[in-house]
């Protein structure tokens, strides 16, 4: 069977299972709409907020990045994981115990203030929608190449799955959905891997694989560490070695600063932290977190090795291949633009870091110039560089240099030849990647504006009913806007990703930290801090993506500090403007001071706040 | 809802309360601080701070270099055992809390 009708089985078998589970666990209640009516055990939390987290970006993206960046791809192995720890320690018991049901909900009443209410609201409405945006670029990819429909098409398709879904069964809806995609989007990460990894090294786990040594067949002699061998072909074409730290831009204090900022954003990520609010005690809630980096680890400790097998095939593959001897993967993938491969007029494709390289990618420049450098490269080639033009310095020029990084996952089952159903899992995978990550964040989007915003700041006296359809209604705009996101993708999307983490690390994290940890803090030195956070990471990204300023290096750095890592600073920054402030204002209210007293009890005391007990709810 | 909280805890002695929640609060700060000592030395330490310095020794039995290792996988099994650690520690110490305060609030 081929791959297409493979990937139709798959879709649709998976898509009907989310409907399924949509119908059986629909709500009629608020509570249920956005905390799952905290009922949720705390493995398959686990499993949803693993789902929830791990997006088309680290499904499809990650390794990708890993696979060109080599050591340094480690900062998003070790941020994206790292953040973890600092939640689980930091924030989740806590945020639990205080149980109500938004992160904007802990800020407003820890800081008694609908300012600071105001700004987290929308800080998280923010974050959610660039994150939203880029799940929408994954779908896409996935429809364009294995369905062979129109992108349009398959964001549609895509949006209305998660419409139903999500406005059925809100949260608990969501949630238990969250679990079946895990399970698919694991499975068409781990089963590729094995495959590769038994392949070109005859070790079943890849994490092993990995260190070991390759297959006599593949390396012509027995002996050779897969690494030492990436590492000699990377440094033959002039790529730097795959394993050496710190090369080009990627400075230990870069690295560090990123992997930092990153860490920082995970914890302070809402539709993250709105996942502790879903269990039923503080305890369920660590266990949750222990869960959820557990099922994130899996694919974590994949994606390394899923890169480097990856750099290897492409590397191999691609290299003095012949004009006529075309990989098969190449040609379904250069149909995308996200390969594409500009010869120098000797018909031998070369994939190198030098001027000679021929292998490129088409990134936001538009269909109708794509042609034109197409055919004026075609008559450069043709008459021996006398008319037309060149189109590699070009392409090199607009930074498009190698293939776009989005294919690597999904192309590597190709590449090492796997069973046309491994190939169509992993387009399955993609879906459900991008999926969960997507619904998750449009809950937030919708609890944002309908609790935080419309019932607790706009109209305090609506009724459950009028709640929970404005909650709904939301979530419907809310679809829409990111499906015209994905249909017509803002170009800036990746960089503004950089923002979410950047804004989360300088917001949300000092704010909440310091409202547990220190019962001084009071109002204004709060709001002080996060408006400086905010404003100081913002201003930074901003310049240095849309304006072109040269990135600082504070007078003690090498090289500028990369946008990405920001958010480092932006988070000191936070800290230092609320800890310096903090002895000039007034300390919270007696009322504040015992919220925070109980926030910090364990279970079995002051039990964790039950939304019905409560008297505003 | 502050209000709210304070009708459900329970009626100890104020002071016996508050030094048990003091004392709680207390180990509670020490074990994150152990924890997040080793979360930075695993992380961002071997990971980053000092992985050009450890890529000249090779994990044992393997390919891989071990600063490497630690970037792209060491840490990361780092962290999981880390929150492990930290939830049966805490569950353990939530327990002995509990037990402290237990006789003078027998309801519980």
């Amino acid at each position: 069977m081929s791959v297409q009708s493979w990937t139709y089985i798959f879709v649709s078998l998976s898509f009907g299972l989310y409907l399924f589970i949509a119908w059986i666990s629909r709500v009629r209640d608020t509570e249920g709409f956005y905390v799952a009516g905290r009922g949720i055990p705390a493995a398959a939390n686990g499993m949803a907020t693993a789902a929830d987290w791990m997006s088309a970006a680290s499904f499809i993206s990650m390794a990708g990045l890993i696979s060109t960046m080599g050591y340094s791809g480690g900062i998003y192995l070790m941020g994206w994981t790292g953040g973890y720890v600092l939640l689980a320690l930091l924030l989740a018991p806590y945020l639990r115990k205080f149980g109500h049901y938004t992160v904007p909900d802990f800020v407003g009443d820890r800081y008694d203030s609908n300012i600071a209410r105001f700004v987290a609201v929308l800080c998280a409405i923010f974050i959610s929608f660039t994150y939203v945006a880029g799940q929408m670029r994954g779908v896409g990819v996935v429809f364009s190449r294995f369905l062979e429909v129109d992108i349009n098409v398959g964001v549609v398709i895509g949006m209305t799955i998660v419409f139903i879904y999500a406005t059925l069964g809100g949260m608990k809806g969501i949630t238990w959905t969250q679990v079946a995609q895990y399970w698919v989007l694991i499975t068409a990460f781990l089963i590729p891997a094995i495959a590769i990894s038994i392949k070109l090294t005859g070790q079943p786990l890849p994490q092993i694989g990995l260190g070991s040594t390759l297959d006599t067949s593949i390396a012509g002699q027995s002996g050779v560490y897969l690494l030492e061998k990436l590492n000699q072909i990377q440094s033959d074409l002039g790529f730097g070695r795959y394993t050496d730290t710190f090369t080009g831009n990627w400075d230990k204090v870069n690295v560090f600063c990123v992997a930092l900022a990153l860490m920082v954003g995970t914890a302070g990520l809402p539709h993250v932290l709105v996942r502790f609010y879903t269990v039923k005690s503080v305890q369920a809630a660590r266990w949750s977190a222990f869960w959820a980096l557990l099922f994130i680890s899996f694919l974590y400790l994949t994606a390394p090795a899923t890169a480097a097998f990856a750099r290897f095939y492409m590397l191999n593959s691609l290299n003095g291949t012949q004009a006529d001897e075309l990989p098969a993967w190449f040609e379904n993938w250069e149909k995308t633009g996200l390969i594409l491969w500009f010869d120098d007029g000797d018909g031998i494709m070369r994939y190198s870091a030098g001027e000679d390289n021929e292998i490129f990618r088409t990134g936001a420049i538009p269909a109708t110039e794509m042609t034109s450098i197409r055919v004026t490269h075609q008559q450069w080639v043709d008459s021996d560089g006398e008319r037309g033009e060149d189109a590699r310095p070009l392409l090199r020029q607009r930074g498009l240099t190698g293939p776009d990084r989005d294919i690597i996952v999904l192309a590597t089952p190709e590449m090492a030849e796997l069973a046309s159903w491994i190939i169509a899992l992993v387009a399955a995978g993609g879906l459900a990647a991008a999926l969960s990550t997507a619904s998750g964040l449009l809950l937030v989007i919708s609890s944002s504006v309908a609790h935080d915003l419309y019932y607790r700041v706009l109209n305090p006296a609506a009724t459950e009913k009028q709640r929970l359809l404005v909650g709904r209604s939301v979530i419907g705009i809310a679809v829409v806007v990111a499906g015209i996101f994905g249909i017509y993708p803002p170009a800036f999307v990746s960089q503004v990703v950089a923002f979410a983490f950047g804004l989360a690390a300088a917001s949300f994290f000092p704010t909440i930290v310091l409202g547990i940890f220190n019962k001084r803090v009071g109002t204004i030195p709060a709001i002080c801090g996060m408006l400086a956070g905010i404003g100081f990471t913002g201003f930074y990204i901003i310049a240095c993506i849309f304006f072109d300023m040269e990135p600082w290096t504070f007078g003690l750095f090498a090289n500028g500090i990369n946008p990405q890592g920001i958010g480092t600073f932006g988070m000191l920054l936070n800290f230092l403007v609320t800890l310096t402030l903090t002895p000039l204002f007034p300390g919270p209210t007696q009322e504040v001071k015992n919220m925070v007293d109980s926030v910090r009890e364990p279970e079995g005391i002051g039990l964790a706040v039950n939304i019905e007990a409560s008297p505003e709810h | 809802m502050s209000e709210d909280v304070q009708s459900k805890t329970p009626d100890l002695g104020p002071s016996e309360n508050q030094s048990a929640l003091t004392r709680y609060w207390k180990s509670n700060l020490r074990t994150m601080l152990i924890l997040l000592v080793v979360w930075a030395a695993g992380g961002l330490g071997a990971g980053i701070l000092i992985a050009d310095w450890l890529n000249q020794f090779q994990l044992f039995g393997s390919g891989y270099p071990l600063g490497f290792w630690f970037a792209h996988q060491g840490s990361i099994i780092i962290f999981v055992l880390l929150i492990l650690v930290y939830c049966l520690v805490m569950n353990r110490l939530d327990a002995r809390h509990h037990q402290e305060i237990q006789p003078s609030h027998p309801e519980e």
